[in-house]
């Protein structure tokens, strides 16, 4: 035990210096990262409310019109009549996770503890995805800021599933004519002036839905309150006239997760074991986008490079061709 | 024009039925794929949505296929017009490494049926590398066809037509060397985006030069080889005296190269993950001895004047720069997840397929079209 503790901390420390010297080296070219979009809406996860009820799960499955899915290992009994997803899929948008520890007698506790988290698309303000598609299949909502997916775009290649930070979108590997799953915040709801499946159905407010600006106020009134005190942590919507969960403060992990990582995300989460137990992946703060756009904007701004080169390159071949003729002129 | 000729062999041998039964099964598999779906064939994960259909069959098959751009980087850019007899054989190893690349990627792709989304303007994404390279390829691969076109035409004797082509040549040359540059480079800045999940051992802002200069050794290395085993088994004349010329070209590219790689891992600081132990380390010694191991034979002359030194170097280079890609693409990456990739026996088949479908074309091509410079010789020694 103590030994794996040792190298867990070793390959530890080697990764944390290593990605400490690379983003400032990576940054030189990188361009200016994204701002967060002012009317954008986001979603706060307080992991300490949630009772694991995946009423989301099912609420998910049903507005977004996605098939149940059954594990291999219960296919014996469970005849797709119950929905029992273990991570995010093809299938699934929207999964609630449970991390276990030693005889997991108290919740939100790190060693002899449980706690659960949920697990979907987190709305990066500069995204992987959106960057990297060739058919502008990802797309982020210029108001609101939402990712959103267009199927009759997608060609598959499955570059944002390869490139996405958070391990979100989902190719369907055992359709013949699969696309690429993903959250997209319920957005055709949205636009009916509803909110997003999960926040709505969620009993006790630990998926809030609201805008970023004001779910941030509420993260900083929740890490400033006293534990223990008492709290009306509010459900559905922010700011809506829904009737609170009146409950106590407990005691957060003084961190959020989201805020920062690939460039900041429009999902927001708060827990009370450290966020990497939850298998929330740990991301540095440079938004991988901007690295790539900005060395290809370098070489490719205005086409002037390639189009300089391509002039240069023609003359040089033109005057070389025209010696070797010459050269060759006997043979012919 | 052209010294070259078609090779008076037969085109059914025991080597050609055995390339078309790999063809066929790797076909089989293709149709598979089409109609149970990537996940009844491959091993693909959410993890690795890349196997090795899209590292091997274009990262690195286009690699292979460099040939014919990296001599013209030669023969037209440093003027080294002597060697242009290797330029055809080159060129043709181009024609089926693009294409047979692109038609391997279009059955990776998940939506395949649309795939002409990527052609419609109102589709593109110029942020995205992918679209870029996408259209460079595709370019390209009609580019190299029409570089190799002469020895097609000369082939059914339409001499006007070919006079035509060759007078506006020098546009297709000039193109055959940009395009190449251009996407071979950007399959590096490709890796750019993978920031949080690429290990600083390959992650580096230099991605998109190593990528294009090892796409130009890998090239170089391919002519060499493929030289060697024609001659060879067709007894034709030697081209060792050509070639080891080359060879000392490619070893300094080489060494020019292991310099910035190394000098990049030890300005960042991060030489020490290569002694973790873990996987990941153990392929990146290996890669790097393997590109030392064929820079060293290359810049002695006792290494260039020995043939078997020179092709088990050029042997080493190219594997060296398939390791590169493994490494970048895939080895070198941590996934979100627990997952784990290994190809299936269908994928590998397939690759396996399009790779025997190259060799197989271009056997027929060189006995069918004026490929091989030399090959007018051995015809009148045989005859």
């Amino acid at each position: 035990m103590r030994e794996v503790d040792r190298r867990d901390f070793l390959t530890g420390a080697g990764l944390a210096t290593a990605t400490a010297v690379a983003p400032s080296e990576a940054s030189a070219i990188a361009r200016p990262p994204r701002e967060r979009l002012p009317q954008a809406v986001g979603m706060l996860y307080d992991s300490m409310l949630c009772i694991g009820c995946k009423a989301c799960v099912a609420a998910c499955k049903a507005a977004n019109d996605m098939p149940a899915e059954v594990p291999p290992a219960l296919s014996a009994w469970n005849e797709n009549t119950w929905d029992t997803p273990e991570d995010l899929s093809g299938r699934t948008l929207n999964v609630i996770k449970v991390y276990r520890n030693g005889t997991a007698e108290q919740k939100d506790r790190e060693i002899d503890g449980f706690a659960v988290v949920k697990r979907h698309c987190l709305h990066c303000v500069d995204p992987s995805c959106v960057s990297v598609c060739p058919v502008a299949a990802m797309r982020k909502d210029p108001v609101t800021g939402v990712v959103t997916y267009d199927p009759d775009a997608c060609i598959g290649c499955r570059y944002c599933v390869y490139a996405c930070p958070f391990g979100v979108p989902q190719y369907d590997f055992n359709n013949p004519f699969g696309k690429i799953a993903k959250c997209q915040f319920c957005n055709h709801l949205q636009k009916q002036g509803k909110i997003p499946a999960c926040c709505d159905v969620c009993p006790t407010g630990a998926s809030l839905f609201g805008k970023v600006t004001d779910l941030s106020q509420e993260i900083e009134r929740r890490l400033a309150a006293a534990p223990g005190s008492a709290y009306a942590f509010p459900r559905g919507r922010l700011g809506d006239d829904r009737p609170p969960n009146e409950a106590k403060i407990p005691i957060y992990v003084k961190a959020v997760y989201g805020e920062h990582e690939a460039g900041g995300t429009q999902v927001r989460y708060l827990a009370g074991i450290p966020f990497a137990k939850l298998g929330l992946p740990t991301v540095p703060s440079q938004s991988p986008a901007s690295i790539s756009e900005g060395l290809q904007h370098a070489i490719y701004q205005w086409l002037i490079a390639p189009l300089v080169a391509f002039v240069g390159l023609t003359y040089l071949v033109r005057c070389r061709t025209a010696r070797n003729r010459h050269d060759d002129a006997p043979n012919t | 024009m052209s010294n070259a000729a078609p090779l008076r062999r037969n085109l059914v041998t025991p080597m050609t039925l055995v390339l078309a039964a790999l063809t066929a099964i790797g076909f089989y598999f293709i149709a598979l794929r089409l109609i149970y779906g990537l996940g009844a064939v491959t091993s693909l994960s959410p993890g690795y949505p890349w196997g090795i259909w899209v590292v091997f069959d274009i990262f690195i098959g286009t690699a292979l296929g460099c040939g014919g751009f990296a001599m013209a980087i030669l023969v037209y850019v440093f003027n080294g017009a002597a060697y242009h007899p290797l330029m055809r054989p080159a060129l043709l190893g181009g024609v089926f490494g693009y294409t047979l690349g692109a038609l391997a990627v279009f059955f990776d792709l998940g939506r395949w049926w649309q795939a002409y989304n990527f052609l419609l303007p109102w589709h593109w994404q110029p942020n995205s590398i992918m679209f870029e390279v996408g259209l460079c390829l595709l370019a390209y691969t009609v580019v190299v066809w029409i570089e190799f076109a002469p020895a097609i035409l000369e082939r059914f004797k339409w001499f006007a037509l070919k006079r035509l082509l060759e007078r506006w040549m020098f546009v297709f040359i000039a193109l055959g060397i940009l395009l190449p540059l251009m996407h071979q480079s950007s399959f590096g800045t490709v890796l750019l985006a993978m920031s949080t999940k690429l290990s600083p051992l390959w992650f580096t802002i230099w991605l998109p030069l190593l990528f294009v200069v090892s796409a130009i050794l890998m090239g170089y290395s391919v002519v060499m080889l493929e030289a060697a085993v024609v001659t060879q088994s067709f007894r034709l004349p030697s081209e060792h005296a050509l070639l080891s010329r080359l060879s000392r070209v490619v070893g300094w590219l080489t060494v020019a190269w292991l310099v910035v790689r190394w000098a990049d891992l030890i300005g960042r600081g991060v030489v020490d993950l290569s002694f973790a132990g873990d996987v990941k380390a153990s392929m990146f010694w290996i890669e790097n001895a393997l590109f030392v191991g064929a820079a060293l034979v290359f810049v002695t002359p006792a290494g260039r004047a020995s043939q078997r030194a020179s092709f088990l170097a050029a042997a080493a280079l190219l594997a060296a720069g398939i390791l590169y890609r493994l490494d970048a693409l895939m080895i070198g990456l941590t996934p979100v997840g627990n997952w784990t990739y290994f190809p299936s026996l269908p994928e590998i088949m397939v690759t396996v397929g399009i790779i025997s479908f190259e060799i197989l074309l271009y056997l027929v091509f060189i006995k069918t079209f004026p490929v091989l410079e030399g090959a007018s010789h051995s015809d009148t020694a045989h005859a």
